[in-house]
Parts: structure tokens; C-alpha cells; sequence
């Protein structure tokens, strides 16, 4: 039986960790953490949850004592946003390559300078190649969602990678909505618990961490790759046996209109929602327009959208960060890459937005699919990389 | 071991994680060295602080003296430098 409860993004992502029986949470308490950990600890203190709850002295020792738990075997988890995040970059790849399963709700601000705390992609994608598995959700709804799921292919003894679960900041992680939740029997029958592979044991010393240098580095690293690769044939199951429980199917990606559209845009989060409302309304007056959103950022879903794309003219790709200096933001250069693999020619052109939280309204997105629809009717890309919604 | 006679990636460990307890014994690291300790025999006291304060572990204690363990001994020369009656001098290796 489900119920829907009133929940913000971060409500909804601390109310699915208070389910999935988590050992440990490790978290720096103030700015710029989020209300994850706020109300989560609110669970703690009143019972709810047998969680040991670790207040740290910033985010570098939050993901480190993340680290030393899930190589106990506990199942892990923590959220962070923004310079957090950076502040945890050094672990992060520590926590990946040592195979910890942690489960990680970012919510995505960006970078300072200059200060500010509202939403772009720039924290996660600064640290994109960290190795952790990345899902990005448009709603409080997926955010739920994905977190119950994060910790079955977390956990997952072909894969053990972390995950985070990106969300957008203010507009989901502030933004109440109706969240169907399921009861807590279901999840925890659902989640289980962890069975680790290898863990420290007092009775069975194992060594972890140790120096590993020119001689077998290289292969540890190829390991991690595999892990990365394996991941797929895991997070499909998963979707499968989580749209058997409740009936909402998650995939790699979710398309909306592909099956006919001529110009499409491709963009992570909750921006896709938007563009999904102002595609409907832009079909119902006769123009072939589509959406794609990668729910999986990492691993990348090359062979889904190779297949979205299958009868599209011109693609816009959305990137709410800047890799500056690049020929493209981060989205738009891994989409380049696979269409380049695949042989595949098509109009693309990047649109950068949403940067330090400015709003991508549906008129910028009308506008963008209106300048796609341009490209795939004359095949000519006139501007490879543009800014919409900055002053000039 | 040459590069192609160590194990690959699809055999080794995960994580590059040691499954066998107490494996840097098996790494000697006496061949790091460029100054030997040498011990006086005739000076020396016994009073173990080149024991205490051997970073490797690599002085002996043994019954009325101590001697170093050449395999392990990284020749920092901390031993030398705390022992109060000058019995241990650092010479040079040569190989």
C-alpha cells in the first residue's frame, strides 16, 4: 500500500534513507548541507532509525568516516551540496576506489566565487570523474525513487560503487510536492540489507589502502572501470523489479515525443520537466519536438540515446555548468563523443543556462527548441556553443 | 617479477586490497639505504633507546645488546642520533 505525503526533494530523500535501514550517517551539519541531514537527524533523535549518526567537522571527514563504516560493512550514507562537495572531492575518489557501496544525496548548487547557493551542476560535474555512479531526478517523486533504488545497485556485489542522487537546489530540495511513498515493510523488503564482500574483520585481517605504486596501480584502476561496466546489467534490474513494486518504471533515460521528433533537447534534472511541459504544447500545434533526460549521468547512457536519436535532425544539448575552456559543457561533449562513435551525423549545438541559479523559463526553452527546429530543417549549426539567459 | 609475469587485473584482489595479514614483512626495504648504523659494541649500554625509537623496528633487542636488522633498516640514522653514548655511527653503503 502507498500513501502520498507532502515532501520537499530533501524531505523525500531523508524520508527513503529513514526506510532503507542505513547503519551510518556521516554529515557536516551546517551550510551548505542541506535539509537531508536536517531532518534526518530529526529521525534519529526521535528513534525512528537505529542510525549512528556522526556529526563531523566538515565534509572531507564526513565522506571519510563514510568510508571507514562501509568498509565495516555498514550501509552508508550521506548528502552535501555545492563547495561541500568539493570540500569531499579527495574522498570521493577514495570511497569509489576502494569499492565502498555509499549512498550520497547531493543537492546541486554551484561553485563560489562569487558566493551564492542556488542551483547549477557545476559541484557535481566538477567532480563527474570521481567514479561513483551519478543519476540526476527532475521531481521529489524520482528523488524517493532513485534513493531506494541507489542502494540496490550501490550495494550490488558486481558492481559496489557509490551513487549519488543529484537534485536540483531550491527547486526540488525547497519545493513541497505530493510524494507517493511506500509503506516500510515494502522497502525493507525491497532494500534488505547489505551482505558486504570484503570487509575489515578483526577475526579475518585484511590490509586496505595500502601503497600500491607503478607495479599494480594500473590494474586496480582497470577493476574500477569494469565495476563501472557491470553497473548496467545491475541498474536495469533494478528498475525492473522496482516498477514491479510500484509501478513507475525508471530506465537510463526517459524521452518524451522521440518516436517522431525532428529536433530534440537533452537535459539532466528538473530543467527537463520544463522542457517536457513546453514540448507538449509546442506538438500540440504541429511541431515535431522531443526531450530527453539521462537519468544515469555515469555510467553514460551512449547506446539509449544512440537509440532515441534514431530518427532526429538536430539535437540541443543542455549543460547547467561551464567546463570553460572546453569546445562544450560536460553533457554536450560526452553526447559529441557517442554520436562521433556511432558515425551518426547530426545537427548538435550547446546551450549553457541556469547558471548560479538564473531561471530557464519555458519561453528560453521554446526559443531553444524553435532554433533546433531551424537546424534540423537547413542542416547548419550557426552557433556550436551559446548562452541563454545571460545579459549581454 | 617482470611486469608480464605479475598477475593481471580480472586475478588480483579488489581495491588493491591485501587479503594476507602482515605482508610488509615481505617487503625489504634494507636496499633503500645509503648510510649504514654500525654499532660499538664496547660503547653501547643497553639502554634500548635505538629500540624505542627506530621508526622500522629494524633494531634488535637481544639479551645484553642490540643489533640491527639489515633487511629492513632504511639507514635514517635516528638511532645514531638519539643514542646517548655515541656507539652507533653511520657508514657509508657501498654496493
Amino acid at each position: 500500500m502507498s500513501k502520498i505525503l507532502g515532501l520537499t526533494g530533501d524531505g523525500a530523500v531523508a524520508y527513503a534513507v529513514k526506510q532503507c535501514n542505513v547503519d551510518v550517517v556521516a554529515a557536516y551539519p551546517i551550510t551548505p548541507q542541506t535539509l537531508i541531514v536536517e531532518e534526518f537527524s530529526e529521525y534519529v533523535h526521535n528513534g525512528e532509525v537505529h542510525t549512528e549518526f556522526v556529526c563531523v567537522e566538515s565534509e572531507h571527514s564526513a565522506m571519510s568516516a563514510c568510508v571507514g563504516a562501509s568498509l565495516t560493512g555498514a550501509r552508508v550514507f550521506t548528502a552535501t551540496a555545492s563547495q561541500g562537495l568539493a570540500l569531499m572531492h579527495e574522498i570521493l575518489y577514495i570511497a569509489s576506489s576502494l569499492r565502498c557501496p555509499i549512498v550520497m544525496g547531493v543537492v546541486n548548487r554551484t561553485l563560489s566565487a562569487p558566493i551564492n547557493i542556488h542551483c547549477d551542476h557545476s559541484d557535481m560535474m566538477g567532480s563527474r570523474d570521481c567514479g561513483w555512479i551519478q543519476i540526476y531526478v527532475e521531481n521529489a517523486q524520482e528523488a524517493y525513487d532513485w534513493v531506494l533504488q541507489a542502494f540496490r545497485i550501490a550495494e550490488d556485489p558486481d558492481v559496489l560503487l557509490p551513487v549519488t542522487v543529484n537534485l536540483d537546489a531550491f527547486i526540488l530540495s525547497h519545493s513541497l510536492e505530493g510524494v507517493k511513498v511506500l509503506d516500510d515493510a515494502e522497502v525493507e523488503k525491497f532494500v534488505s540489507t547489505r551482505k558486504p564482500v570484503l570487509r575489515v574483520d578483526p577475526d579475518k585481517p585484511i590490509t586496505v589502502g595500502a601503497l600500491c605504486l607503478t607495479d599494480f596501480f594500473f590494474e586496480t584502476k582497470r577493476q574500477h572501470v569494469e565495476a563501472m561496466n557491470n553497473s548496467p546489467k545491475t541498474i536495469s534490474r533494478v528498475n525492473n523489479e522496482f516498477a514491479e513494486l510500484t509501478g513507475r518504471r525508471y530506465d537510463f533515460i526517459e524521452t518524451f515525443g522521440m518516436d517522431d521528433a525532428e529536433a530534440a533537447i537533452i537535459c539532466l534534472g528538473s530543467t527537463a520537466g520544463t522542457a517536457k511541459a513546453v514540448a507538449k504544447s509546442m506538438r500540440s500545434k504541429g511541431k515535431k519536438v522531443g526531450v530527453i533526460k539521462p537519468w544515469v549521468y555515469r555510467p553514460f547512457p551512449a547506446e539509449q540515446i544512440v537509440k532515441a536519436i534514431e530518427n532526429l535532425k538536430a539535437l540541443a544539448v543542455l549543460d547547467r555548468a561551464c567546463s570553460i575552456g572546453a569546445p562544450y559543457g560536460p553533457l554536450c561533449s560526452d553526447t559529441i563523443a557517442t554520436l562521433y562513435r556511432e558515425g551518426i551525423k547530426l545537427g548538435v549545438f550547446n546551450v549553457i543556462y541556469g547558471l548560479g541559479g538564473r531561471d530557464m523559463t519555458p519561453f528560453d526553452i521554446e526559443t531553444v527548441f524553435n532554433e533546433t527546429l531551424e537546424v534540423a530543417k537547413t542542416g547548419v549549426v550557426k552557433e556550436p556553443l551559446k548562452f541563454v539567459g545571460v545579459r549581454e | 617479477m617482470s611486469e608480464e609475469s605479475k598477475p593481471g587485473w580480472k586475478s588480483i584482489p579488489m581495491a588493491g586490497v591485501l587479503l594476507e595479514p602482515g605482508s610488509a614483512m615481505k617487503y625489504k626495504t634494507g636496499d633503500w639505504r645509503a648510510f649504514r648504523p654500525i654499532i660499538d659494541e664496547e660503547k653501547c649500554i643497553n639502554c634500548l633507546l635505538c629500540w624505542i625509537y627506530c621508526p622500522d623496528g629494524a633494531v634488535i633487542r637481544e639479551e645484553k645488546k642490540v643489533s640491527i636488522n639489515y633487511e629492513y633498516c632504511k639507514g635514517c640514522g635516528i638511532c645514531a642520533n638519539e643514542c646517548p653514548v655515541k656507539a652507533i655511527t653511520m657508514v657509508e653503503e657501498k654496493r
